[in-house]
């Protein structure tokens, strides 16, 4: 790495960043799940200094109807000069029938529709700023009841932890003691490490002071929270709280919760990371598993969806399309080969065919010459025999001829006597 | 909307209209573009520039002046074939600053007698880097978060300084340039020029790009903070730029500076040269949004060209979206059935030479055996007219025999009487 020597101006980025982000805006969801009667609304308006929730906008527990909702409100927030909308999705109903069982799926296919539209988004030909509606923070409320998870609780967490950053929280932590609460905390991570279930880790950061932060929240998860929408006065202080006989439950005090803890990291320090990790983990995941479904149809053998996963569904269909081609060519060499096989074949039965004909009729050929030589000979031989016998018939003719003649001279002659 | 207890207004829409609650407190939201400047900057920086030039005109020294380092390279000859690109990756630190600066330059632009192909190495090269990244993009299984980024950012365009107006070469590549990087025009060795020269020669040069319809890129003006200084510099387009890694001492200070015997050239003095303007515009306010209108504009065309030569849609015949899965769906049916016609084909046309060629043989059997029967018949014909012969000598030998029995019947006969006679004779004679 060159440290550079005079000025020469790009330490100024971060400045440039810093500028363009604000003038961009933020977006952040936050999704909220739990039983109903576990002060989630409450801490929702604690979070926020606001009355996000209402008489008249009543929270998730007041709303339950037969079958677990997911609804979702979009907030505006301006702080500082910083713009970030922020989408609060609540669950009125999870939890609280009698059957819980799939409760925790229309929470899951509300995450997966998000991702699915952020995909669309940005899989478009023609692509413009995608507004990112992806869920980056899952907070899951806990019941206090000092023992150890619940069976929906762990179901819920396994099957979330794989899709959405799941921060678990322990509602009303003022009816623990901070003993049952240290208890309750271990039993929790306890079990949380048992099942295998990844909640939220906080990354670690190379600055010290930063980490010492870090490994002190590591320590107190899960945070237990107390949430008010009430400012009581506590010596002389206005400070939100839930008022008792016995006292007064501060919320923003980090003796009596972990409030504050939640507050620093959820928005003061760790929003970016949240929104991070939902982009390049959980999204990523979503989207190697659409699309391997796509091209890989299933991808049932697993060495060869490996090497499919490298490319993307496009390079991968050229691969195939390549694969096909040179089958082609094989099958196509091999049926030329085939083919020219069984073409000498016929072509050397024709030949032999030929040749075997051929053989007879020279033969059939030879066979009638020699008869006609035979025949020739016949007739030469008997040529010669009639000429002979003929030649001879002559002479004896004449000899008879001849005879008769001196017969018939003698008869006269003889006559004569 | 107003402001309510020193704090912020939130304002709140869920189906029921929008409604302004205020802010109790400090909450923290304003500490997100500190979250976001952390990660960056934990990450580190990237920046790719591309120097297109002609060789000689600095473009080496310049990129040394600019980021105050001597990088790589020998100076080169003017006898390349053709232009190649040349690329190098640094790794600079700036107080806390990480940046990883990759110079790519062209070699050999502007040499050759026949230029007409000059531009093609450079369009190839930027190109190459966007599909590299829509690869990695496209990817079923992929690392975006951390894809070093070779995309061009900017191009410097070195226009040499003539003092006239910009070579047809010059204009020929900023418009096949200019809508795949961002381009910013500089004039090279401007110390050859003299100020009014200059302010003639800038003066043409924008005319000339303008009238041409080459865009080069503008500093942007839409963020009030850097608007002015922005809008201003456009003004002073294209950058007269001087550079040099030597420095002379001019008063008690030692400055960048080319020195001559009637004078010394400051590279950081902005009546000498506009080399402070164009540090400034690149580096110091604009670095972030030169990467940012790479990533959204000139990607974002060149995918979108791609994907529209691959026949990827946004919407279907009937004017409604398609989403992902049934795009790729569909894709992968086209390329299937495509494969699959490609084979049937294959077997058709196989099929079709084989009843081709049976049917030939079939033919030349056939006439084998034509040929054949004829011969045979042939062979008939004359083994009957054999036969005939035979029959008829056979006659002819039958009356032959006949002849001759009766014939030598009779001349037995006669030779019987004539016998006789002969005896009857002799025998009177002996009387």
């Amino acid at each position: 790495i060159k440290n550079l020597e005079g000025y020469v101006g790009f330490a100024n980025l971060p400045n440039q960043v810093y500028r363009k982000s604000v003038k961009r805006g933020f977006e952040f969801t936050l999704m909220v799940v739990g039983e109903s009667g576990l002060g989630k609304s409450t801490l929702i308006n604690s979070l926020f200094l606001t009355d996000l929730y209402s008489k008249d906008y009543p929270g998730p527990s007041l709303r339950i109807k037969k079958t677990v909702q997911v609804e979702q409100s979009k907030v505006l927030v301006k702080e500082g000069g910083v713009q970030l909308t922020l989408t609060i999705v609540d669950t009125p109903g999870f939890g609280d029938a009698v059957d819980n069982s799939n409760c925790w799926q229309p929470v899951i296919n509300y995450i997966d529709s998000k991702c699915e539209d952020f995909l669309n988004a940005e899989s478009r030909v023609n692509r413009r700023l995608m507004p990112d509606n992806r869920v980056h923070c899952c907070l899951y409320f806990i019941a206090p009841s000092g023992h150890g998870l619940k069976p929906l609780d762990i179901e819920f967490m396994k099957r979330l932890h794989d899709k959405v950053n799941v921060i678990p929280l322990i509602a009303k932590a003022d009816t623990l003691t901070p003993e049952e609460c240290q208890l309750f905390k271990k039993q929790i991570m306890k079990e949380i490490q048992e099942h295998k279930i990844q909640i939220y880790e906080f990354p670690d950061i190379e600055d010290d002071e930063d980490s010492k932060l870090i490994r002190k929240i590591k320590e107190r998860m899960p945070l237990a929270v107390v949430g008010s929408n009430v400012v009581i006065e506590v010596n002389g202080k206005k400070v939100r709280g839930r008022q008792y006989p016995w006292g007064v439950a501060e919320v923003e005090n980090g003796e009596h919760c972990d409030f504050t803890v939640l507050r620093n990291m959820l928005i003061r320090t760790h929003m970016q990371d949240l929104k991070d990790v939902t982009n390049n983990v959980h999204y990523e995941n979503y989207r190697s598993r659409k699309l391997a479904a796509v091209t890989c149809n299933g991808g049932v053998d697993t060495s060869k969806t490996k090497n499919q996963m490298t490319r993307s569904p496009l390079a991968q269909m050229e691969e195939e399309r390549r694969e096909h081609v040179m089958k082609m060519k094989k099958m196509e060499t091999e049926m030329e080969q085939v083919f020219e096989m069984k073409v000498k074949e016929k072509k050397q039965k024709l030949k032999d065919s030929e040749a075997e004909l051929e053989r007879r009729h020279e033969q059939m050929k030879k066979n009638l010459e020699a008869q006609y030589k035979e025949l020739e000979e016949k007739k030469r031989h008997h040529e010669e025999e009639k000429s002979n016998w003929e030649a001879q018939q002559r002479i004896l003719e004449q000899q008879k001829l001849d005879a008769s003649k001196t017969m018939e001279k003698n008869k006269k002659k003889g006559k004569i006597f | 909307m107003k402001c309510v207890n020193g704090s912020e207004i939130i304002i709140l829409w869920s189906g029921e209209g929008a409604r302004a609650v205020p802010l109790a407190g400090h909450v923290g939201f304003d500490s997100m573009p500190d979250q976001l400047v952390n990660k960056s900057v934990n990450h580190g920086f990237c920046f790719n520039i591309l120097c297109v030039g002609e060789t000689g005109l600095g473009k080496s020294t310049l990129m040394d002046t600019l980021f105050n380092t001597k990088f790589e390279g020998e100076p080169t000859q003017h006898n390349q074939p053709g232009v190649q690109l040349k690329s190098n990756t640094y790794e600079l630190q700036e107080s806390n600053v990480r940046l990883k600066l990759t110079v790519v330059n062209t070699v050999g632009f502007g040499d050759q007698i026949n230029k007409e192909d000059s531009y093609k190495s450079i369009v190839e090269f930027i190109d190459t880097q966007f599909e590299a990244y829509l690869q990695e993009e496209l990817k079923i299984k992929r690392t975006l978060h951390s894809y070093h980024d070779t995309r061009i950012h900017a191009c410097l365009y070195f226009i040499a300084p003539t003092g006239h107006s910009l070579k047809s070469l010059d204009l020929v590549t900023m418009k096949k340039l200019d809508s795949k990087v961002n381009i910013i025009p500089i004039i090279a060795k401007s110390d050859a020029i003299s100020k009014s020269e200059l302010t003639k020669f800038k003066i043409k040069i924008t005319s000339e790009l303008v009238s041409n319809g080459v865009q080069i890129y503008q500093f942007p003006t839409d963020d009030e903070t850097v608007a002015e200084i922005n809008s201003t510099m456009n003004g002073h387009l294209p950058f007269a730029v001087v550079g040099s890694t030597e420095e002379v001492k001019i008063g008690n200070k030692m400055v960048k500076a080319r020195q001559y015997p009637w004078g010394t050239v400051q590279v950081e003095n902005e009546n000498h040269c506009d080399f402070v303007k164009l540090r400034e515009m690149l580096i110091r306010v604009n670095m972030e949004d030169l990467r940012e209108q790479t990533h959204t504009r000139h990607y974002e065309l060149y995918r979108r060209c791609k994907l529209e030569e691959m026949g990827f849609k946004d919407t279907d015949p009937d004017c409604k979206p398609f989403s992902l899965q049934e795009t790729y769906e569909a894709k992968r049916n086209e390329f299937m059935g495509d494969l699959q016609k490609k084979e049937e084909e294959m077997r058709q046309m196989f099929v079709q030479r084989v009843k081709e060629k049976e049917a030939e043989l079939k033919e030349a059997e056939k006439e084998l055996h034509e040929k054949f029967d004829r011969l045979k018949k042939l062979h008939q014909d004359e083994k009957k007219k054999l036969e005939d012969k035979k029959k008829s000598l056979d006659d002819e030998l039958n009356g032959f025999k006949q002849k001759k029995t009766a014939a030598e019947l009779l001349q037995s006969q006669a030779q019987q009487a004539g016998g006789s006679t002969t005896l009857k004779r002799d025998k009177e004679r002996k009387k």
